[in-house]
């Protein structure tokens, strides 16, 4: 695979980019721009091959069938899981951890039990957790960061107990971008008895990830993340455990058989598919881990990085920014959040909005977060391998004149 | 920079609010919150026996527009009646949802709070605009009920 692709062809790929020319898009961390083959191949489902999949025994239905299980078999090999039966299709990682949290808690929280919860956790990896927890009678803990966003194995060390059932953080914060040592923290957890769940929706659209060798219980992510349609994501769980796993959903295509008074669930991955599935989303979701495949993370990373690098060492340098998390822009995995001194973050929204320049301000669905760093909310630029320095240029110009904008002097 | 509603009415208003500070024995106290944008005042008035509001500030934190048009407001409420401090909300949320729709007079009462009638073309900062407003409105409906 090449390390040199031209920024013009991939820019190519989005065709958003070519309908609106004047926008800087810096909000890829909540939504990805859409990959073109990634809709095309989900249009030419519906349009020319379309048939419900996993139902029917005629040809038209069979290869639904298999289209749709090439897309979780792509998905697999595209984090390394060992069994395609692992990836179970979900609308997005919010629906993987409520899944998670609903239907693991059932197999192994007690009263009395403790789940601990990354400070760092986006509200999806947090509340189902909580809701879980209240319903068998355990606790969360929530596990601190430091001030610039690190969590150390020493501090998960000394909040493991022996009634700790799981243990959950992201693999990559979508406030700081900072990534965190799962492979560490997920042998710590197991060291001690428990479960490990990552949250992969930062990581998992911007790095290799292998689950395997992270030896992580379950990792969740989203398709929309990652070039792919909105309503498809992925909840990843080791065979051994989510056979145990009582199902969320129950309904369709997630039966062997039902009497009047019992029934026999399938097995993976369709006991946790209730119900037709989204096959035109997995299907795009399938086209786009193809597209990364053909650019290759070797060129992704090396791209994003730089590019994160050359954003967070102008933002730095600007007077009165300071940047969330580390202050190394290498530690920053293609998101940047800062504050302007005396500037509400929705009103430096506003102003780049004007200048047709999006970025995200609010509290990134990390209240617990803004809270444990002392701020009410913050604003983040987030890229990915299709931005350009050009785009960047624009965001630090604009940023430079709005502490004037709002009436200071400079 | 191309501001269209960043006047220097409303960052004035910002920077150095009349009205931002508790006053002292407030009658009426109520927060209010917007919670997509974590825009949060805390709204303090003191009215009289007659219905008249003697006085009023708010504390909190949130964007230039919600700090400001609270400050604002309060310039326009303080000495008035608590029916014609309804009366110009109603005109201010008239405006908010169509400028047009408003007489010169109408526009003229709302003195400098009329400078926001530009929101009115940025459905995302609405609720910034109004939430002084509607806390106000809130306090007084609140206070029906008691009764």
């Amino acid at each position: 695979m090449s390390m040199h692709h031209d920024i013009r062809k991939i820019r190519e790929d989005f065709p958003f980019f070519t309908a609106n020319p004047h926008l800087v898009y810096l909000d890829s961390s909540a939504t990805s721009q859409r990959y073109k083959g990634a809709v095309e191949a989900a249009s030419d489902f519906y349009l020319y091959h379309n048939a419900s999949p996993l139902r029917g025994l005629y040809d038209m239905s069979i290869q639904a069938t298999e289209s749709f299980e090439a897309a979780r078999q792509k998905t697999a090999d595209f984090i390394h899981a060992g069994h395609a039966c692992e990836i179970i299709f979900t609308r997005n990682a919010s629906e993987s951890f409520n899944l998670l949290a609903s239907s693991l808690c059932s197999l192994v929280l007690k009263e009395g039990d403790e789940i601990i919860v990354g400070i760092t956790e986006h509200h999806s990896n947090m509340l189902p957790w909580r809701d879980a927890a209240a319903r068998f009678g355990a606790t969360v803990t929530y596990w601190e960061c430091d001030s610039e966003g690190y969590y150390s194995p020493e501090s998960l060390q000394a909040l493991l107990k022996p009634n700790t059932r799981i243990v959950t953080v992201t693999q990559m914060s979508n406030v700081f971008g900072l990534e965190n040592d799962i492979k560490t923290f997920a042998r710590l957890a197991h060291e001690n008895g428990s479960l490990f769940v990552a949250d992969g929706a930062q990581s998992v659209p911007h790095m290799p990830v292998d689950v395997q060798d992270l030896d992580v219980d379950f990792l969740c992510f989203s398709g929309h993340k990652m070039l792919a349609p909105f309503g498809i994501g992925v909840l990843y769980g080791k065979k051994k455990l989510l056979d145990k796993m009582p199902p969320y959903m129950s309904g369709g295509e997630m039966i062997d058989i039902v009497t009047r008074d019992r029934v026999k669930y399938s097995q993976l991955p369709h006991k946790f598919e209730a119900g037709t599935v989204n096959a035109g989303g997995a299907i795009a979701l399938g086209a786009a881990i193809d597209y990364y495949n053909s650019l290759g993370f070797d060129y992704i990373q090396s791209r994003e990085s730089e590019l994160t690098a050359y954003m967070c060492e102008q933002i730095l340098n600007l007077p009165h920014f300071s940047v969330m998390g580390s202050q190394d822009p290498r530690e920053h995995h293609g998101i940047v959040t800062f504050k302007i001194e005396g500037v509400h973050p929705h009103d430096i929204s506003a102003i780049l909005s004007q200048e047709n320049i999006c970025i995200r301000a609010g509290h990134h669905c990390a209240h617990p977060l803004h809270q444990h760093m002392g701020v009410m909310s913050s604003t983040r630029a987030s890229l990915m391998f299709y931005n350009t320095k050009e785009e960047i240029d624009r965001l630090i110009s604009a940023l430079s004149g709005i502490r004037r904008a709002m009436g200071y002097e400079e | 920079m191309n501001n269209t509603f960043y006047s220097e009415i409303l960052t004035e208003h910002n920077l150095h609010p009349f009205h931002k500070h508790d006053i002292k024995d407030p009658n009426m106290v109520l927060e209010g919150v917007n919670p997509s944008c974590g825009d949060d005042i805390i709204l303090q008035l003191h009215v009289d026996e007659a219905g008249i509001i003697t006085d009023g500030g708010y504390v909190g934190d949130g964007c230039a527009i919600s700090q400001a048009s609270a400050d604002m407001m309060l310039d326009l409420v303080i000495g008035r009646s608590k029916e014609e401090a309804l009366h110009l909300s109603d005109i201010f949320m008239r405006m908010i949802k169509d400028p047009d729709s408003l007489s010169e007079d109408e526009m003229d009462e709302l003195e400098e709070s009329s400078s926001l009638q530009n929101i009115a073309h940025m459905p995302s900062r609405v609720k910034c605009a109004v939430l002084g407003w509607h806390t106000m409105e809130e306090m007084f409906k609140g206070e029906d009920e008691e009764e």
